[in-house]
Formats: C-alpha cells, structure tokens, sequence
C-alpha cells in the first residue's frame, strides 16, 4: 500500500507538470488547469489512503470547512478583484506550511530536518503576512502607497539578523520553544516589511513572487515531514514562480531587483 | 546505503530546472491565469497536512494539522475555481 501511494505521488507530479507547460499556451490553458487539478485530487486521495492515519474526524472536517470557504470566496469574488484573491488564497498557503513545520517537530529530530522546520515556518510565515499586505494594498484597504519610514533599513537588518539568531539557537537547543516562537514572530514581522515599501502599482509582481515563496514553503515542509510530492510540486513552483516574476518584470520594463529593493533596500534616504 | 536526504535534494534540483523550462514564452495575457495556477499547485501543502492532523503524534500537532488541513484546503480548492473562471473569460474574449 506504502508503495502504491508512492507511485500515486509519481503520476500527480507528472500531471502537475503537463498542467503547466498546457497553462503557459491560451489553447490549452483550461485544459491544462484541470490536469492539474486531477493531480491534485490523486495526491489528497493518496494522502488519505495513508494507513498511519487514525483518525479522519480533523482531516475530513478541515477539508469540508476549507474547501467549502474557497469555492464560496471564488464563485463570488468580482472579476476586477481575482488578483488580490489570488494573494489571499497564496497565504494561506503559505501559513499552512508554517503550521505543518511546526506540527513536524517532534523529539529527537537531527540537525536537518530542524532546519528544514524553520526554513518552512520562515518562509511559510512571510509569505503569509507579505500576502496579506499585498492584498490590503491592491484592494485599497490599507494605502497602496509604498510605505518608508527613518531607519527601515536598520530595522529590517535588524529583523533579519534575529530571524538567523533564533533559527540556529532553535535548531541547536529544539527544547527551548522561545526560540521557536521568536522564528514564527520575526517570520512575520518580515514579511510586512518586505512588502509595505512597495508601490501598489508593482503588485502583481510581488503577488507573483509570493507565490514562488509559497511553493518554497511548501517544498521545505516537504523536507521536514518527509514527503516527495511536497517537494517536487513545492519547487515546480517556487522555480516556475521565480521564472514568470521575471517575465512579468520584463513586460512592465522593470528589473526585478528594482521592484524589490526600490524601497526594501534604500529606506528614507538618511542624508536628506 | 545513500541516506534519504541526498535523494530528496536530487529531486528537488531536478525540478527546479524542471520549473524554469516549463515557463517559457508565455504570452501575458496568461500571466496571472499561470499564476494562480501555480499557486493552486503550491496548496500541494495539504498533503503534509493531512498525514499530520490523522496521525495524531500529539494533541498540538493534530490542532496544527487541522488548521493547516482547512488553509491549504482554501487555496487549493480557491486556486484552481478561480484560475478556471479567469481562463474561461478568455475564451469568451477571443471567441
């Protein structure tokens, strides 16, 4: 049976994989999304067919309550509004994974897999928040205004510079639960940063990058819990992800690197 | 015996090239279809999930399992309605 389940997990990322390459051409496009769709279907099939499964009362509630949430927001979401849902639905995505990360870690765990749990609650984590910006942002709930104040630049050092403290104390001492909660809280944190200095005008860009971090997200909790199709599905795509943020960049004539760090890393000039 | 690691890191370099040739010459009209496509995909998430909230390894882990269960459920159900929405538009539109 173990086998079996693992075959299923070959065949869903093969359908992921031709799914995306029929999405990229405007024939195939539809097509392509509902191969994907099968193979995710296969996969969750397979996942629950798992025989360490005791209990189906949590899993099958959370599926019923999600699933039932994002086909109501996606029927009856405006047209005009898809980008910014797309945002929403990709930090939830992201906030899965943190939670998974967290969920993984369990006594006696080695160095690697430590580090794939905070890898997947940092990336997890910012992709959430950062998320949720780049939807207050686009539908006009908070200012879509790139937003710089005196010392961001420090700050987010800062920021980062904590994110990389608590993760090796965590990952070297996985007792101390302060540590680990000093990752998610700083995770967070940096994912508002990340994105509030950012114009509403360079959104889709950032939603586009997002959504390569949550595959990344993904893929790292695939490490930490152990599982293939996480992995390859995870880094299909944070890859692909990557890729189509650059195109986007391209047609909008911009440089990735100056939709991030236009603001990210210059801050308010100290000097004037 | 090549420990489990190496394998899954050979898998995951694999289809990190595997991503970047897959997109390639997309028209932009289908930049955010693709997008949101992808990120349907990145719900793959629930997968984990589901192995976490049944296994019950503890109470805490099977809550964190629950919640992510219905999160990730969101985004892929959510994902992939809203992708083939915006795809079926364009047909209209081309039509």
């Amino acid at each position: 049976m173990d086998n079996l389940i693992q075959y299923a997990y070959v065949v869903a990322a093969a359908l992921f994989i031709f799914g995306l390459k029929q999405l990229g051409s405007a024939a195939t496009a539809r097509r392509g999304n509902m191969i994907s769709s099968s193979g995710m279907l296969l996969a969750i099939v397979a996942a629950l067919l798992d025989q360490g499964i005791l209990d189906y009362q949590m899993i099958v509630i959370g599926m019923v309550v999600g699933g039932a949430i994002g086909a109501y927001v996606a029927r009856t979401v405006e047209m005009t509004a898809m980008p910014e849902m797309v945002a929403m639905f990709n930090g939830f995505g992201g906030m899965a994974s943190l939670l998974v990360g967290m969920a993984a870690i369990a006594p006696g765990a080695d160095a690697f897999t430590l580090t794939t749990i905070v890898l997947s609650i940092l990336i997890g984590g910012m992709t959430f928040t950062g998320s949720l910006v780049a939807y207050g942002k686009l539908s006009e709930r908070i200012s879509s205004a790139a937003v710089m104040f005196a010392k961001q630049q420090m700050v987010n050092g800062l920021i980062v510079a904590g994110i990389v403290l608590s993760g090796v104390m965590f990952v070297n001492n996985p007792d101390a639960t302060f540590w680990l909660f000093l990752v998610v809280v700083l995770s967070l944190a940096f994912g508002i940063m990340a994105v509030i200095p950012i114009g509403g005008a360079d959104m889709p860009v950032v939603i586009s990058l997002l959504n390569s971090y949550s595959g990344l997200a993904a893929c790292a909790a695939g490490f930490a819990v152990d599982n293939n199709i996480l992995i390859v599905a995870g880094s299909l795509v944070g890859a692909s992800g990557i890729i189509l943020t650059q195109i986007m960049c391209k047609a909008m004539n911009r440089s990735l690197s100056n939709v991030l760090f236009s603001g990210f890393g210059s801050g308010v000039q100290d000097t004037t | 015996m090549i420990p489990a690691e190496v394998f899954l890191t050979f898998i995951l370099m694999l289809s990190i090239f595997l991503g970047f040739e897959l997109i390639n010459k997309v028209p932009a009209t289908l930049h955010t279809p693709l997008m949101s496509g992808a990120n349907a995909i990145s719900g793959i998430t629930v997968v984990g999930a589901i192995a976490l909230a049944g296994t019950g390894e503890s109470d805490l882990a099977q809550w964190l399992g629950f919640f992510a269960v219905a999160l990730a459920s969101i985004n892929v159900v959510g994902g992939y309605l809203v992708t083939d929405r915006m795809l079926a538009m364009f047909k209209k539109k081309e039509g």
